[in-house]
């Protein structure tokens, strides 16, 4: 088999050096009753070239060749050419996590720069090296205020991503975190400050905020900012869309930040790999999970990156650690520094502008539900017409409209959610919004 | 004498921050096809940032030299022997990262109509069904992101059993070699955890898991071959003990490279487990992830899986959100389909025999370097050992030289080190997993370079302290870097 690098006869001379007569033989500790006694019902091993068609297969079952209007946390951005280069490289590809720094320092020194990167974009101090991904990201950093605030109640907006809304529920159950939820405004389609602060109480660890929030609107941060810390809560920040960071403000009022790089050249891939974060003040460091990476000298007095903090740590604290997540998603982050590096200053910036002009016009000659301030992505309701019809008659024409929002938002049954950005094209949206009509 | 390596000139790099200059790009966008909108009057102006402070400017060239300088600051399973244990740092094959790139799998967004997403959810059902077949499991899902998101999803489908069951108790029993994730993950699912000892056999004692065993107990979370390399024997009978008190099996499956076609945890008496795709089935570590941590199950707690579950509804998949008794989702969306695709693509690469023949061959590698070194290091342990062995530098620790220095010499050699103290059960420990994708050559060299080191300990045990002498980067302070982070570049 063309990925074990041994002849038999090298198997031969291997065994003889281990006195045994056979491979089967280093197994002869095995109990009887553990041992598989037939072989695995699986067929046998295939070519490259018959594993490239059965992919190539499969993806033609899938959608080829459309034009997505699909948002909801994941979105279609152009993926500039060096960042596959820069990834493909055995050396970032086929590395193991950089515990050894005299011989990791080319993913330490980009994980260093990707943490400061995530600062600049979102005002933080301190970002960590990653999380899987955003819904996971957002449900540690609940963890993480309740350890900070040692209150035990969590206070989430509905305009949150539901899946995001989801996990919380599920992380925060068996620590028997109570989790509820506040409304939004039926008009701004932006969170309702009144109905927060009839929830807060003195008990709640963490207010939780989405900026774009799901259906696409530039969140209230400050009003539910204001409010929270009066009770002493912290004010978790969530972002889906990262390329909004590129012109939105970032919030001075909040405490943590927990996103999704997923817009940074990373895939759809129909939901993941994907990679997280969690950015926060310096003085709520050490309740931060995750790895981190700190900037120290070597022996030599040459400055030289390594992991630090550790003491948070699962491998080192053990069941007094912060998290216990290990593998993070490093490889994805460095996706997201060469993102971050081609667009530069400038380029997200621009990048931004691009994706708010496209949504923007595909939302003049609709009518956007709410009228809140959006990014790139709005609610527009379908009016006499059913969501799946529009979304049916445009598959025809190879455009897949937007998310159906009954599925998520009862109230919502009549509306979806569109996403443009610097990929849509005029014409497409033109049919979209004919579509409508 | 270093054979393998001698040393090279390699590239100063400074970091983005300090390369930037005002006004240089890599980008350049289509020409905008529809009328600019002004951002302070569509998002207000006091959403609008002025600028990104301190974010790079740099050119195309400049971009990619940068990262491919800092790239030859790795080492990388490309270079050579990974021998990092309970890591199966293995071959990563290239064709999984074409197929991973094919348009209409990396271009599936999730919520796209089910009807256009028949392939990848094909791909997922095929996934699931052979690591059930690997496993002896009942179902598998597929949505956690790594082998620590793995454990807690197990462990909250036994808690949700639990509860169904009247009581979902409240401890997790933890043998004293398990990983760190283990007792992190119990805790995090409401769970204390309780050690259970090892034998000098290196095994569970089993004498001493009956008398803790109570109806507080939950289940006990195992990793089988242990991570002292050892096959935990009395499995049976282990598992017959949690079982009879109503508890669970839970098993870390960070080391099925050791039992791929051999012996299934399903017929073992394993009630869950999380695979690592990232080891076992060969998908790139990247640095530090991503992974994929599949959990499979027995019949009794597929009920409680995460939603969405894959159903068949005529010739079609579909996706099932509406199960009762699910724990919910542990993540958005399905999972890192990403790297399913790669797993699979190796899955069916060796296909059925050929993953036997991994195990074999990981198994033999092990075995390999323990004949050839147990004469150098001191084996705590004498179990049979399976896909890894573990040492202790209880030999150079009287010399003042300790398994970290050793690792940090090992460098000097062309190798990356191996798990360094850990298990924590054994003071000093040398963890050594070859996995299968080595050839007797690069074996034969490890072994001379550790015998090499032995002997270095012997006459001149200071050049083995300070190691590693070859690298670009020394010995870094970490306890500087701890007292004062340093967490993020900021201008002068």
């Amino acid at each position: 088999m063309r990925y074990l690098p041994k002849s038999d006869f090298e198997r031969r001379e291997m065994l003889e050096a281990c006195g045994v007569a056979s491979s089967e033989d280093l197994f002869s500790h095995l109990p009887e009753a553990v041992r598989l006694k037939r072989p695995l019902d699986l067929p046998p091993g295939v070519s490259e070239y018959e594993i490239i068609q059965y992919f190539r297969d499969r993806a033609a079952e899938n959608a080829n060749g459309y034009t997505s209007f699909l948002g909801a946390g994941v979105y279609s951005h152009f993926r500039p050419v060096l960042v596959d280069t820069v990834v493909a490289r055995g050396e970032f590809l086929t590395s193991y996590t950089p515990y050894q720094a005299e011989i990791s320092q080319g993913t330490l020194t980009a994980i260093f720069e990707f943490q400061t990167m995530i600062c600049q974009l979102t005002g933080m101090d301190v970002a960590n090296a990653s999380m899987y991904e955003g819904s996971t990201a957002m449900a540690e950093a609940a963890l993480m205020a309740v350890r900070v605030t040692r209150k035990g109640r969590v206070l989430v907006a509905r305009s949150v991503h539901p899946e995001y809304r989801e996990v919380l529920g599920v992380y925060a159950k068996p620590q028997r975190i109570p989790v509820e939820e506040f409304g939004y405004l039926a008009d701004a389609g932006a969170l309702d400050a009144e109905d927060l602060e009839s929830k807060m109480d003195d008990q709640t660890a963490a207010v939780i905020v989405q900026s774009p929030n799901f259906f696409g609107i530039v969140e209230r941060v400050k009003e539910a900012a204001e409010i929270a810390h009066r009770y002493g809560a912290l004010v978790i920040l969530v972002f889906t869309e990262a390329v909004s960071l590129g012109i939105l403000e970032p919030s001075a009022d909040a405490d943590i930040v927990a996103g999704e790089l997923q817009s940074f050249a990373i895939s759809p891939c129909y939901g993941g790999p994907y990679a997280g974060i969690i950015a926060t003040r310096d003085k709520y460091v050490r309740q931060m999970p995750g790895r981190l990476v700190g900037q120290t000298t070597d022996t030599r007095g040459n400055r030289a990156f390594c992991l630090t903090l550790a003491t948070r740590e699962q491998h080192i604290r053990r069941e007094k650690a912060t998290s216990n997540i290990c593998t993070n998603q490093a490889l994805i982050a460095l996706m997201a520094t060469v993102f971050m590096t081609v667009y530069g200053r400038r380029g997200l910036r621009e990048l931004a502008g691009q994706n708010l002009a496209k949504a923007h016009y595909l939302a003049s000659r609709l009518k956007p539900r709410f009228c809140g301030k959006f990014f790139n992505e709005f609610v527009t309701s379908t009016g006499d017409k059913a969501a799946e019809a529009i979304n049916k008659a445009l598959l025809r024409k190879k455009i897949i409209g937007g998310l159906p929002l009954g599925r998520f938002y009862p109230e919502l049954a009549d509306s979806v959610l569109l996403c443009a950005t610097e990929m849509s094209e005029r014409a497409d949206m033109d049919a979209v919004a004919e579509a409508f009509q | 004498m270093i054979t393998k390596v001698r040393p090279h000139l390699s590239p100063n790099e400074r970091l983005l921050f300090e390369r930037s200059s005002p006004g240089k790009v890599a980008y350049q966008l289509p020409k905008l096809d529809v009328p600019a909108v002004d951002p302070g009057s569509v998002l207000g102006s006091e959403n609008v940032r002025a600028d990104i402070e301190g974010f790079p400017e740099v050119s195309e060239v400049e971009t990619i030299r940068h990262f491919t300088r800092l790239s030859l600051w790795n080492y990388a399973i490309d270079h050579g022997m990974y021998p990092l244990g309970s890591c199966s740092m293995k071959y990563n094959p290239r064709v999984n990262e074409l197929v991973a790139r094919i348009d209409g799998l990396a271009w599936a967004h999730p919520y796209q109509p089910e009807r256009l997403a028949q392939g990848s959810m094909e791909v997922m059902a095929r996934l699931e069904a052979a690591l059930a077949e690997i496993t002896g499991m009942d179902a598998v899902t597929l949505q956690p992101a790594a082998g620590a998101h793995g454990e807690l999803t197990g462990i909250l489908l036994i808690r949700a059993l639990l509860e169904k069951r009247g009581n979902p108790r409240k401890k997790i029993l933890i043998p004293d070699s398990a990983h760190g994730t283990n007792p992190a993950t119990a805790v995090i699912a409401g769970y204390t955890v309780e050690p259970v000892r090892s034998t000098s056999a290196g095994m569970l004692d089993v004498a001493a898991l009956e008398g803790i065993v109570d109806p507080d107990v939950a289940a006990l979370m195992i990793t089988n071959p242990n991570t002292l390399g050892v096959f935990e024997e009395n499995i049976v009978c282990v598992a017959e003990i949690l079982h009879a008190k109503g508890a669970l099996v839970y098993m870390d499956g960070a080391n099925m490279n050791a039992l791929m076609g051999i012996a299934r945890p399903g017929d073992f008496g394993v009630d869950a487990l999380h695979l690592n795709l990232h080891k076992t089935f060969s998908t790139p570590h990247g640095g530090g992830g991503p992974g994929a941590g599949p959990v499979a199950v027995k019949k009794a707690l597929e009920p409680f899986l995460p939603v969405p579950r894959l159903r068949r509804a005529g010739k079609k998949w579909a996706w099932d959100y509406q199960r009762k008794y699910s724990i919910g989702r542990v993540r958005a969306f399905y999972g890192n389909f990403g790297v399913f695709v790669r797993a699979l693509a190796y899955i069916l690469a060796h296909g059925g025999p050929g993953l036997r023949n991994v195990t074999l061959d990981a198994v033999l590698n092990a075995n390999y370097i323990r004949k050839k070194l147990e004469a150098y290091f001191d084996l705590p342990y004498p179990a049979p050992n399976m896909h890894e062995v573990v040492f202790s530098d209880e030999r150079q620790a009287q010399k003042g030289v300790r398994t970290g220095d050793l690792a940090k010499r090992l460098i000097d050699y062309g190798f990356h080190p191996y798990t360094v103290s850990f298990p924590l059960i054994v003071p000093g420990a040398l963890m050594i997993e070859p996995t299968e994708t080595e050839s007797k050559h690069e074996l034969d060299q490890f072994i001379d370079a550790m015998i090499a080191i032995a002997g270095e300990v012997e006459r001149d045990p200071e050049t083995v302290r300070a190691a590693p002498h070859g690298t670009r980067t020394s010995r870094a302070d970490e306890v500087t870097a701890a007292r004062k982070p340093v967490l993020r570049w900021k201008s002068a």
